[in-house]
C-alpha cells in the first residue's frame, strides 16, 4: 500500500518541482527491467574486478620500466598472472587481530572501504545504448540527478572506513594516519567539489549521462581546463597515492591506518584503493573527457559508428586508463609530500584557486546564456575583465612576494663586520665578512700580589727567561 | 641601494681572501649571479624545470633494461674468472697431477686435500714415479684465490669458469678426485696404461706426445678385455 502510495504521490511532487525534470538523466532506463539491472551490476563488478587485477600488474611492470627494470614477470607470460599470486598469498596470510583492537570495528572497517568502492561506479555511464536480452539499455547501471554528488558522498563515507580502521587497531601509527586520512579528504574533497561547480554550470546538470551529452561538441578539458588540472591533482589526494599517500607513509607510519591489518582485511583496503583509483578516474573521464564518446577523428568515422553501442566501453576504458597510467607516472617520478606542505597547499592554494575560478566560470556562463545582455560581445567583455582581474592579481602576488623574498635575502646578508668574541666564544667570519680586533673577553687580572709564604724558587720559576725555552 | 653595498663589502672581503684570483670569473662566489639556486637554463628548460623530473621517469621506460635474467639467460664470465678446479691430463689421456701437495700446501683456506702414491708398471696414471691418488677439493673452505692454480708445478690444476655449485647439503660440497678430473678428450685413452714407447717422463713435458700411440691403445683395449672376463682384474682406481 506504502508503495502505491508513493506512486501515485509521485507525479505531483515532480509536478512542483520542475526543475528535477528538466535535470532528469538523459539516459532511458525506461525498457530495462529488474533484473537487467542485476546483471549490469554483476558486470559492473566484474569489469571492476578485472581491472585491478591487470591494474596492479600494469603498475608494477610500468614502474618497473620506469626504473629500468623488467618489474614482475615470472609468474604467467610477462608476469600477468603476478596479481593473483599475491591475492592468494593474501589470502593465506594469518589474520591478526591486536589485542588492544575494538574488535568489532576492526573488521567493519576495511568492509566499509572495500564494499563501497564498488557503489560510486553505478552511476558511471561506459558506453551508448545497447540490445541486451532483447532490452535496449544503456550500459550505465544507473543515474540520478545528483549523481555526481554521490560519487562525492560514498568517497566522504569510504574515508571513515580509513579513520574507523586507524582508530580501532588501537595503536599509535595507525591512529595518525587515520586522522591524517580525514584531514586529507576534508581538504581534498573541498577543491574537488569547487573543480565539480565549474562543470555543472557548463552542463547545468549533475546527472552523470545529462553531462556527457553536454559534451557532445567540445569535452570540457579544454574549456575548464583549470577545473581538470584542480580535479586530477585532488583525485590523488583523495585516493591516498603518491605523492599524496600520508595516511599510509610507510616511511613515517610504518603503513598508517593498515599497519595492523593483515591477510585479507588488508587486502580489502588495497582493493578499495585501486577500484578507488579507477572510480575517481572513471569520473574524470565522464566529466571532463566526453566520457564513452569517441576521440574526434574517430568519431564521425563510418556515420558515426563508433560513437555508438558497444564501442563507448572502449574510448571509456581506453581514456580512464590514461588516468592510471597518470597514476603510476606520478608514483614513479614524486616522492611523499611533507605533510604541513601538503595542508599548505591544499588550503591556501587549491581550495582559493578553485573558488576564484568558479566566480570567473559562473561569470563567463552568466554572458554566454545572457544576463549581461544579448550583445554578442558580452562574453568576450567579460572574459577580457575577468583576465585583466587575474593578471592583475598575478602581478600584484608576484610584485609581494618578490619583496618578500628580498627581504629574507636582506635580513639573511651577514654584516660588513664581525666581532668574533661577541658571544663569548669564537666564531670564525664569512666569507667577506671582516674581523674586529678582538676585544678582551675577560677583563685584565688584577696583578698578582704575591704572598709572603711565597719560595725563593716560586719567583725564580716565573722568569721570563726561564719559561721562554 | 644596500644591497650594491653589500656586494662591494664582499667583493672587498674576496680580495683580501684570495688576493688578484678574485677578478676571474670562474672564482666568482655564487652570490654575483642573480639566481643562485637556480640553474641557469633557456627560456622553456627554466619553465618545466620544476616538472622535468617526469621527464627523467617517462624516458627511462624506453630504455634498455639492466636487469639480467639470470637461470634462463646466464651471461658468460671474464675469461679469467676463477671457478671450479680442474685436473688436466696429458695428450694422451695420462693424468699430469704428480700428487706433490704443492697445492695444498700453497692453499689459504687449507681447502685441499692430496694424497700421493706410486705409479707401477701395472697400473700408470701418469708419466714418472708418483700420481695423486685421492685429490679433494672443499668447496665450502675454498675462496677461489688461486693460488693452488700457481703453485702446480705441471700445470695440472687450472680453474674453469664454472660457478653452480651451490648445494643444500655440506657432504657434496667436498670434491673428489672423479669430479675433478678433466674429461677425457676426442682419442685420450682411460689410464692405467703406460706410458707412449720411447718416451720418458721430461717428454711428455717437452710437448713430444701428442696423442697416444698405437701401443697404448692395444694395451688399454687388451685390458678392457680382460677386464670383461675376469672383474677381478684391477683397471680402473678405485676412489674411497
Amino acid at each position: 500500500m506504502i508503495v502505491m502510495e508513493a506512486t501515485a504521490y509521485l507525479p505531483s511532487v515532480v509536478s512542483a518541482a520542475p526543475i528535477v525534470l528538466q535535470d532528469a538523466p538523459a539516459a532511458d532506463f525506461s525498457d530495462t527491467p529488474w533484473w537487467l539491472s542485476l546483471i549490469k551490476a554483476v558486470l559492473v563488478f566484474v569489469y571492476l574486478l578485472l581491472q585491478v587485477l591487470v591494474v596492479i600488474w600494469f603498475e608494477r611492470r610500468v614502474i618497473g620500466r620506469m626504473q629500468q627494470r623488467p618489474g614482475p614477470n615470472r609468474f604467467g607470460p610477462l608476469g600477468l598472472l603476478q596479481t593473483l599470486a599475491d591475492g592468494l598469498k593474501l589470502m593465506m596470510k594469518e589474520d591478526v587481530t591486536p589485542k588492544n583492537a575494538d574488535k568489532v570495528m576492526f573488521v567493519i572497517a576495511p568492509l566499509l572501504v572495500g564494499s563501497l568502492a564498488f557503489v560510486s561506479f553505478a552511476i558511471i555511464p561506459m558506453g551508448g545504448t545497447v540490445e541486451m536480452f532483447g532490452h535496449t539499455t544503456p550500459l550505465q547501471l544507473t543515474d540520478t540527478p545528483v549523481a555526481t554528488l554521490l560519487v562525492l558522498a560514498v568517497a566522504g563515507v569510504g574515508a571513515y572506513g580509513f579513520v574507523l580502521a586507524g582508530w580501532s587497531s588501537g595503536s599509535t601509527y595507525p591512529l595518525l594516519g587515520g586522522l591524517r586520512s580525514t584531514a586529507q579528504v576534508i581538504s581534498y574533497e573541498i577543491a574537488m567539489g569547487l573543480s565539480l561547480v565549474a562543470v555543472f554550470l557548463y552542463a547545468g546538470s549533475m546527472s552523470t549521462s545529462q553531462i556527457v551529452a553536454a559534451q557532445e561538441g567540445l569535452w570540457y578539458i579544454i574549456p575548464l581546463f583549470f577545473s581538470f588540472v584542480v580535479y586530477v591533482i585532488t583525485m590523488v589526494g583523495e585516493t591516498n597515492r603518491l605523492p599524496f599517500d600520508l595516511a599510509e607513509g610507510e616511511g613515517e607510519l610504518g603503513g598508517g591506518f593498515h599497519t595492523e591489518y593483515s591477510s585479507m582485511k588488508f587486502g580489502m583496503f588495497f582493493l578499495g584503493e585501486y577500484i578507488n583509483m579507477f572510480t575517481v578516474s572513471a569520473l574524470a573521464t565522464t566529466l571532463f573527457l566526453g566520457g564513452p564518446a569517441a576521440p574526434p577523428g574517430i568519431a564521425g568515422l563510418f556515420d558515426g559508428m563508433f560513437n555508438e553501442g558497444w564501442w563507448g566501453l572502449l574510448w571509456f576504458t581506453i581514456k580512464m586508463w590514461m588516468f592510471i597510467f597518470f597514476y603510476v607516472w606520478l608514483r614513479g617520478s614524486l616522492p611523499r609530500v611533507r605533510y604541513d606542505q601538503f595542508m599548505k597547499f591544499g588550503w591556501k592554494l587549491m581550495i582559493p584557486a578553485a573558488l576564484a575560478w568558479v566566480v570567473a566560470v559562473a561569470l563567463i556562463r552568466a554572458a554566454q546564456v545572457g544576463y549581461f545582455g544579448d550583445s554578442q560581445w558580452a562574453t568576450v567583455i567579460t572574459v577580457v575583465v575577468i583576465a585583466a582581474v587575474v593578471i592583475a592579481a598575478l602581478l600584484l602576488w608576484d610584485r609581494r612576494s618578490a619583496a618578500a623574498r628580498e627581504a629574507t635575502l636582506e635580513a639573511r646578508t651577514p654584516p660588513a663586520e664581525i666581532d668574533p668574541f661577541a658571544d663569548g666564544y669564537p666564531v670564525p667570519p664569512l666569507p667577506g665578512q671582516r674581523v674586529v680586533e678582538p676585544r678582551t673577553a675577560v677583563s685584565a687580572a688584577d696583578p698578582v700580589s704575591v704572598s709572603a709564604g711565597a719560595t725563593d724558587d716560586d719567583t725564580h720559576d716565573d722568569t721570563p727567561e726561564d719559561t721562554r725555552g | 641601494m644596500a644591497e650594491a653595498e653589500d656586494s662591494k663589502e664582499v667583493a672587498r672581503g674576496k680580495d683580501i681572501a684570495r688576493g688578484d684570483k678574485a677578478d676571474d670569473p670562474a672564482l666568482q662566489g655564487p652570490d654575483s649571479t642573480p639566481h643562485p639556486d637556480r640553474p641557469q637554463g633557456g627560456f622553456f628548460a627554466d619553465l618545466f624545470a620544476p616538472v622535468a623530473g617526469f621527464g627523467v621517469s617517462f624516458s627511462t621506460m624506453f630504455k634498455k633494461v639492466a636487469t639480467e635474467e639470470y637461470p634462463e639467460k646466464p651471461r658468460p664470465t671474464q675469461a679469467r674468472f676463477h671457478g671450479r678446479h680442474q685436473l688436466n691430463r696429458h695428450p694422451d689421456g695420462l693424468e699430469k697431477c704428480v700428487g706433490c701437495e704443492l697445492c695444498a700446501w700453497a692453499c689459504p683456506a687449507d681447502a685441499i686435500y692430496v694424497e700421493g702414491a706410486d705409479n707401477t708398471d701395472e697400473a700408470r696414471f701418469s708419466p714418472g714415479e708418483r700420481y695423486g691418488r685421492v685429490y679433494q677439493i672443499n668447496y665450502l673452505r675454498c675462496i677461489f684465490c688461486g693460488l693452488c692454480i700457481e703453485a702446480c708445478p705441471t700445470r695440472a690444476l687450472t680453474m674453469t669458469n664454472e660457478y653452480e655449485m651451490a648445494d643444500s647439503e655440506r657432504a657434496p660440497l667436498i670434491y673428489e678426485k672423479h669430479q675433478l678430473l678433466a674429461p677425457l678428450r676426442e682419442g685420450m685413452l682411460p689410464p692405467p696404461f703406460p706410458m707412449a714407447e720411447g718416451m720418458e717422463e721430461r717428454d711428455y713435458y717437452r710437448g713430444q706426445v701428442t696423442a697416444p700411440t698405437q701401443v697404448q691403445k692395444d694395451y688399454v683395449e687388451q685390458r678392457d678385455a680382460a677386464a670383461d672376463q675376469d672383474p677381478q682384474t684391477p683397471t680402473q682406481e678405485v676412489y674411497r
